[in-house]
């Protein structure tokens, strides 16, 4: 009965509006020095966002803000209608499980097996004498071993995060995220710790759920190539503003100079 | 500063490090000499040491009884104070770590340990001999201080040393902080406090030998009185039958490590 309980909000909520919406957000870390100065767009439906922008820009400030794991300055941020700034305590906790992250560094238990990592999506719907006891409910376990085959990794099911490939380490990070069940995935540079055709592979992971379960993915991408190929809209951040935002097709050398500066790295 | 032949020494002499060994091998020369610690009064002593290991054999097994006793009581202080103390020392060590606690838990909490550090057992076990009388009481509260400034301050630092990504990436799934304890952070800390826990289970054992000297409870108390008593065959008795148990304790401390790392 009270595995009932723990799923039920996730059902209903499942029904919602899966969007993410920012206004006029800004974050200062040294008061009248702001990085990020007013950014403002919204995501919703079945699409995948890329962020480009050069390092130190803002990109993965913008992406901890927006679940608030860096507290912003001001600004607006609702996740499937919810507003996250004002949250706090238990009700922050419950607005994160709907957002689900995928890190550069996917950020396994190295020494927890694969289907675990999975299974950790979960937690936050869980109360913390089941997790004490690895009681996840039975739903949550078929759905884990139905993303260990959709990620193509059944065979490495009770293998430990440590002895995977980065690209399967971050197929398992991808895996977790869709676990939560999440209104949006936002992923933080989730193939610069990885070879081109494994990223490749990694983007076309996160365009197949996108697609298949209609999640919006927000992307921090560098590799403007990448993003050109797989995201439906680009947006382009430069010193703390959004500078270019539209379909792939429509950004120019133009805008990319302007997004990174110079133009010798163009040719 | 300057770039001249003599700088450009890849092994440049340490003046100030020769110094120093210079000073600490004269140092020990004069302290040996003030302490009147000579050849002739370390030969003597050999003859002295002699005798009396010749006194110690053959071990006399006729109070077995009592013996049995007392083993079956410093064993019995030594787990007890084992559990309790790595029960407490887990929070406590929890407590002090500062990459996940806030500095107004974890100031205390290091305080304690560092109070717990700050005296040898035999200090702790005088006092509690105070307090609380005579007995294994007094024993197994020694032992409990003990565990918790060893293990709880081993605990804090392996906390310390974990990888905050999975931390985050649970945080940002919105876990409770204590499934992210549970799933983020003992993974990465259970080996090394298994460890502890055995070695210290192991020093307390040794410990519990002792603190029966100053009435705590244990094996140490009748030792003593053998030795007061010129008892020097059941002295050697009472030695190896704690050479016995450390060695048992030993073997089970490696088999308790098999168990949790297979």
């Amino acid at each position: 009965m009270s595995s009932e309980n723990i799923t039920s909000d996730s059902k209903g909520n499942g029904a919602q509006p899966r969007s993410l919406v920012v206004g006029e957000l800004v974050k200062e870390y040294v008061k009248g020095n702001p990085v990020l100065k007013g950014i403002s767009f919204e995501v919703s439906g079945r699409t995948t966002v890329g962020i480009i922008g050069p390092s130190g820009t803002g990109k993965s400030t913008l992406l901890r803000c927006i679940n608030r794991l860096i507290e912003p300055t001001s600004g607006t941020i609702s996740i499937a209608g919810v507003d996250m700034v004002s949250m706090s305590g238990t009700g922050l906790r419950h607005a994160r499980r709907r957002i689900g992250m995928v890190f550069q560094e996917f950020n396994l238990v190295e020494r927890l097996s694969v289907i675990e990592n999975i299974l950790c999506g979960r937690l936050g719907y869980l109360p913390v004498w089941r997790a004490w006891l690895r009681k996840f409910p039975k739903e949550d376990i078929e759905k884990a071993f139905e993303l260990l085959d959709a990620v193509g990794l059944t065979e490495f099911m009770t293998k430990r995060a440590d002895e995977l490939s980065g690209g399967q380490r971050q197929r398992v990070g991808i895996a977790r995220a869709v676990m939560q069940n999440p209104a949006i995935i936002m992923a933080d540079e989730p193939t610069s710790s990885l070879d081109p055709k494994t990223s490749v592979e990694i983007m076309e992971t996160l365009n197949r759920f996108s697609e298949q379960q209609a999640i919006p993915v927000l992307i921090n991408i560098h590799d403007v190539n990448l993003a050109q190929r797989f995201c439906d809209r680009i947006i382009g951040m430069s010193q703390g503003y959004v500078v270019f935002d539209g379909p792939p097709a429509d950004l120019t050398s133009d805008h990319l100079k302007e997004i990174y500066g110079g133009e010798d790295w163009l040719a | 500063m300057s770039t001249q032949a003599g700088s450009r020494n890849p092994f440049k002499p340490n003046w100030l490090a020769r110094i120093g060994w210079l000073i600490l091998f004269a140092y020990c020369v004069y302290a040996l000499s003030a302490l009147h610690i000579s050849w002739d009064r370390f030969v003597a002593g050999l003859g002295n040491g002699a005798e009396f290991i010749g006194e110690l054999f053959p071990p006399n097994f006729s109070r077995w009884k009592l013996l049995l006793e007392n083993l079956v009581e410093t064993c019995e202080i030594a787990v007890i104070a084992s559990a309790f103390g790595i029960l407490f020392s887990l929070p406590i060590g929890l407590s002090a770590a500062r990459n996940l606690m806030p500095e107004w838990l974890t100031w205390p909490a290091r305080g304690l340990i560092a109070v717990c550090r700050s005296f040898h057992p035999v200090i702790f076990a005088i006092l509690f001999v105070k307090a609380v009388g005579f007995g294994p009481l007094a024993g197994i509260l020694t032992l409990i201080f003990a565990s918790i400034g060893f293990i709880g301050k081993l605990f804090a630092e392996a906390i310390e040393e974990i990888s905050l990504k999975p931390v985050e990436a649970m945080r940002a799934a919105g876990s409770p902080f204590m499934s992210v304890l549970i799933f983020a952070v003992l993974p990465q800390v259970l080996n090394r406090f298994i460890g502890f826990a055995t070695y210290q289970f192991d020093s307390n054992l040794r410990n519990s030998t002792m603190v029966g000297i100053v009435g705590a409870g244990g094996i140490g108390g009748t030792l003593f009185a053998a030795f007061q008593r010129f008892d020097y065959d059941f002295l050697c008795t009472i030695l190896l039958s704690i050479i016995a148990l450390i060695m048992v304790s030993e073997y089970l401390a490696s088999k308790i490590k098999e168990v949790f790392n297979g």
